[in-house]
């Protein structure tokens, strides 16, 4: 057991991408899912108590190793970044494409007010929507959905982790 | 440093909206319109003083205030008892600012979120390393071929077209009276031969604009085989049966 807990933490250390529990059940040639679960959590516990720089976090559907929210201003000094905040206007426009999708830029355009284009554009090309077909109205519109990369940047599970919308109903006595 | 311009924070009209809704302590569900039009009016002023880019948009929700403060002003058509609630001329504004307020909200969240590359970070891919070995022959050009293919280009294009100031006069509708004449006596052409036949830039836009003009006529149709295959142009059949 013990020595199925280092081999897990050695293949999500080394994965690139965020390691599916799938795809660890396949690796290890283990059945028990539930039982790579269980190691998964008890790792995860363990980075959160042993009081060092990094943790394992479950996003876009994988488990994955970041270093803590504390240590951000250091590692940005290390790699010599200033990230780029997405803009307030992104930020809306990603929200709608999150929780409409999949959609159109007429339809986002209607929620916002304000014309799209631009910051549909610049969350398409940091890959955090992709369009995701043609909607079957006249003029064929470009429907927009979320991306896998959305989930990890925005350390989501599923897109089921997103917070609720807030009731937009309420009008009705 | 520059100037802030404190009127930029606001995203769109719905968002100056629902900023005079906050501000003035409005009850969003029964909205004083003359007031709040006459404060979202004085913001636009106030944009336009500064010369501030007046998107398109907040004059519509402009045109929209007045005439939701219009209706109410006139009196209600009797005879529409069962109707007069829903009909409040300010339904669609408020179901449109809540849906508004409600993605603002997640926009906000999402935000506060542990970012990726903001807040936590993983491990660096390696960069791939450019391969060494298979070095594409293709790529390796020297200046002197570049040159000449340059000048083959050049001596494809006719000189005295290029000294020629006023070219010859091209319209539209005889472009596409030729693509017309053409596909009337073969079935189909295909679309690099139709753009061949035009020799200068100016009639090769035109030979496009034609084709492009007919297609929106619905008199030809465009047709590919397959992904980056040949596009073949055929004459559209009458699909209106009249008989």
């Amino acid at each position: 057991m013990d020595d199925l807990r280092a081999v897990v933490e050695a293949l999500v250390f080394a994965s690139e991408i965020p390691l599916s529990v799938d795809r660890l059940k396949d690796v290890l040639a283990e059945p028990d899912r539930k039982a790579i679960l269980e190691i998964l959590q008890d790792i995860e516990l363990e980075y959160r108590q042993r009081s060092g720089g990094l943790c394992l976090m479950e996003v876009a559907g994988g488990y994955q190793f970041r270093t803590k929210t504390d240590y951000a201003p250091w590692i940005k000094k290390l790699r010599g970044i200033r990230p780029v905040p997405l803009s307030p206007a992104a930020m809306e426009t990603l929200s709608v494409v999150a929780y409409r999708q999949p959609v159109t830029r007429q339809e986002i355009e209607k929620i916002r007010g304000v014309d799209v284009s631009g910051s549909l554009k610049g969350i398409l090309e940091k890959k955090l929507i992709r369009i995701v077909g043609r909607k079957n109205v006249p003029g064929k519109p470009i429907m927009y959905g979320t991306t896998k990369r959305f989930l990890e940047v925005f350390d989501l599970k599923d897109l089921s982790e997103l917070p609720t919308l807030r009731e937009i109903t309420e009008m009705e006595e | 440093m520059s100037y802030e311009v404190k009127l930029d924070i606001f995203e769109g009209p719905l968002d100056l909206l629902l900023y005079l809704i906050r501000k003035n302590e409005l009850d969003i569900y029964n909205i004083p319109m003359a007031l709040v039009t006459e404060q979202y009016l004085a913001h636009l002023e106030m944009m336009k003083a500064l010369n501030l880019d007046l998107a398109g948009e907040y004059l519509v929700l402009a045109a929209t205030l007045i005439h939701i403060k219009s209706r109410l002003l006139l009196p209600v058509e009797e005879g529409q008892g069962e109707g007069e609630e829903e009909t409040d001329p300010r339904a669609e504004l408020v179901r449109q600012l809540l849906e508004y307020q409600a993605f603002k909200e997640v926009a906000l969240n999402l935000d506060k979120r542990k970012l990726l590359d903001r807040d936590v970070f993983k491990r660096i891919q390696p960069v791939e390393e450019v391969p060494e070995e298979p070095e594409d022959p293709m790529v390796e050009v020297s200046l002197f071929e570049l040159i000449e293919a340059f000048k083959k280009v050049v001596e494809r294009m006719d000189k005295e077209e290029l000294l020629e100031i006023d070219t010859e006069r091209i319209s539209l509708s005889d472009r596409i009276n030729e693509i017309l004449e053409e596909l009337s006596q073969q079935k189909s052409l295909s679309f690099t031969d139709v753009l061949k036949a035009s020799r200068t830039r100016k009639s090769i836009v035109y030979t496009l604009l034609a084709i492009l003009e007919l297609m929106k006529m619905r008199v030809i149709r465009a047709y590919q085989a397959d992904p980056f295959g040949p596009i073949r142009i055929f004459p559209a059949v009458e699909e209106s049966n009249d008989g």
